[in-house]
């Protein structure tokens, strides 16, 4: 059984010599083969994890111990370079990329201790909110009821990380954030997403999407791990100019699960028209649980919140053209000949996009387009400004804002996949924090009448991850949850 | 404001992305939905306010003007396509 271990409850284990880092590990190797119908995984990497499984072993014998994490099997997003390791975006056009170098934040967890599974399935180029975008296949979703006609969508984009932790495939796993692609899924499988501040973890050695958004974070089964596996995870790194020059918190002593005091906001324009009540049900529900904790509540205004999906559908595709701009077929990645080099790079990056990613790319060239720039990514940028500054004022009232995750809980796979912008408003909740920069995590807090679960978020402000722990501790263990 | 096959086949073309003569028509149809829905920013009033720049006000750090980095050419070359010795192979531009 491979379910039931926690970071905290392995380190714990290791630590009392209760288990060994090679048993830990064999016996998810064994999940992640025993897992393969959930297609979380894009490349396994057994004999790596096997090796600092049993590097893991000999440094805590020599009482060389490097972090909590030491020894732990976790999952990386297939979005984090990995020296030798094929990394791809869950893209044909990097299906054979092998990186020579490791991105910061995976090498910062290697170097931390932790044993890497393999590299977990995403939506393509993290452009997705089902993982159903992945030239790879789509993710189930391990909480698909038995007998279902159609699998339950594990979220996105994180789809595969958040498959394997659910499933009991990887302890924990790593995630990255545009725009909800931590929080969303980490709803839909009952599990514990947190975005840092943007510059917390550095974007080194990720796969660019929206270079002003994306943010890795941790996926994990609980507050606590989510806090222990962020400290190895973050810190300033000097090759990403946006990395914040600033030391770290100890974020896991802020899981104090004491709220007392404290002031929760709770934003008006979150409440949407249509909205399943079961979504209504559970904010309630959360509010009371933070009052009966001894918290004080009050309602805020955040009122350019419903500016904030479209404002994101300009940056954040803006920014993904731009970037995608380098899959050129000359470097690195697929090529198809052509007689030209202008064919060479059409017919390259025609056949080597999937059409949700070739979409976001044609809109962001549109907007940056010569007579378009100004009346659509100057002015989303605006809008962004007043987005942040809505946060700001917010934040002078109060400590931390609950709000819902994600307005439904996960839903079958061919649901809302004709219609691009239905699709985009699962992250309708998620994106006003990406926006801002402003950390945000996503606790699980109960369950729909199906049984699905439904997520809570609660967002602070810039670089207050020690308050949002704080909440999301005592949240969770109101929720019934960190065990 | 609304875009016609041509826009369509002229994006793609500065997105150097290939597009079936038939998907034109389609793309454009899901481009417009998609362009029609954030035109909504237009009726927030954003006199005077200055595009975002950067989500986390700080000043960002300087490091010495010096060389880090370089001497890689294999490392740089490894996941070529196509590669003549030490350089990138491409079709021929100059006739």
């Amino acid at each position: 059984m491979t379910d039931q271990w926690t970071i905290a409850k392995a380190a714990d284990a290791l630590e009392k010599g209760e288990v060994s880092s090679v048993e830990l590990t064999d016996a998810h190797i064994a999940a992640v083969e025993a897992g393969r119908s959930l297609n979380a995984f894009i490349t396994e990497t057994p004999e790596i994890a096997r090796e600092r499984a049993a590097a893991s072993d000999a440094r805590r014998a020599a009482g060389n111990v490097a972090s909590p994490m030491d020894g732990v099997p976790i999952a990386m997003k297939d979005l984090f370079c990995t020296e030798g390791v094929r990394t791809t975006a869950a893209s044909h056009i990097l299906e054979n990329f092998v990186p020579t170098y490791e991105s910061t934040v995976s090498g910062n967890l290697r170097d931390a201790g932790s044993v890497m599974l393999g590299k977990t399935n995403l939506d393509e180029f993290a452009m997705g909110s089902a993982n159903i975008t992945s030239y790879f296949g789509s993710v189930k979703n391990p909480l698909t009821p038995e007998g279902a006609n159609a699998d339950l969508v594990p979220g996105g984009s994180s789809g595969g990380s958040v498959a394997a932790v659910a499933g009991g495939l990887a302890i924990a796993a790593t995630g990255t954030d545009t725009g909800g692609s931590i929080r969303q899924p980490a709803s839909f499988c009952g599990l514990v997403g947190m975005k840092p501040t943007y510059g917390r973890c550095s974007r080194w050695g990720v796969v660019a999407f929206a270079s002003s958004l994306d943010q890795a974070g941790p996926l994990t089964k609980t507050v606590e791990d989510a806090a222990i596996m962020l400290q190895s995870m973050a810190g300033y790194d000097a090759k990403d100019s946006t990395s914040l020059p600033m030391e770290l918190p100890d974020f896991r002593a802020a899981c104090t699960r004491d709220v007392k005091g404290m002031k929760v906001g709770i934003p008006k324009e979150y409440t949407l028209d249509g909205m399943p009540d079961e979504i209504q049900k559970l904010w309630d529900q959360g509010v009371q649980w933070m009052q009966d904790m001894g918290a004080e509540t009050v309602e805020v205004s955040l009122p350019h919140t419903k500016y904030a999906l479209p404002t994101y559908y300009i940056v954040a595709p803006a920014e993904a053209s731009s970037n995608l701009a380098r899959y050129d077929g000359v470097r690195y990645g697929l090529r198809v000949p052509g007689d030209s080099l202008d064919e060479m790079y059409e017919l390259t990056r025609g056949e080597g996009f999937g059409e949700e990613v070739q979409r976001r790319v044609l809109i962001g060239a549109y907007v940056l387009s010569a007579g378009y720039y100004d009346a659509y990514y100057v002015k989303a940028q605006q809008v962004r400004t007043l987005i942040a500054r809505d946060f700001e004022n917010a934040f002078n009232e109060v400590d931390v804002l609950l709000t819902p995750t994600a307005p439904s809980a996960a839903f079958a796979k061919g649901e809302k996949m004709d219609d691009p912008i239905a699709m985009y408003l699962n992250d309708v909740f998620t994106v006003p924090a990406s926006l801002a920069g402003l950390p945000a995590i996503s606790i699980p807090g109960g369950y729909d009448a199906g049984g699905l679960p439904l997520g809570l978020q609660l967002i602070t402000g810039v670089c207050q991850e020690e308050t949002l722990f704080r909440a999301a501790s005592a949240l969770e263990m109101a929720a019934g949850g960190g065990q | 404001m609304s875009l016609s096959k041509d826009d369509v086949r002229k994006i793609a073309y500065l997105a150097r992305i290939r597009v079936p003569e038939e998907r034109l028509e389609p793309l454009a149809g899901e481009l417009n939905n998609i362009v029609g829905w954030v035109e909504q920013l237009q009726e927030v009033d954003t006199n005077g306010v200055e595009p975002m720049t950067s989500v986390v006000d700080i000043e960002t750090p300087m490091r010495d003007d010096v060389v880090t980095d370089g001497g890689v050419t294999e490392k740089v070359l490894a996941n070529a396509p196509d590669r003549n010795d030490a350089f990138f192979g491409v079709p021929k531009v100059v006739e």
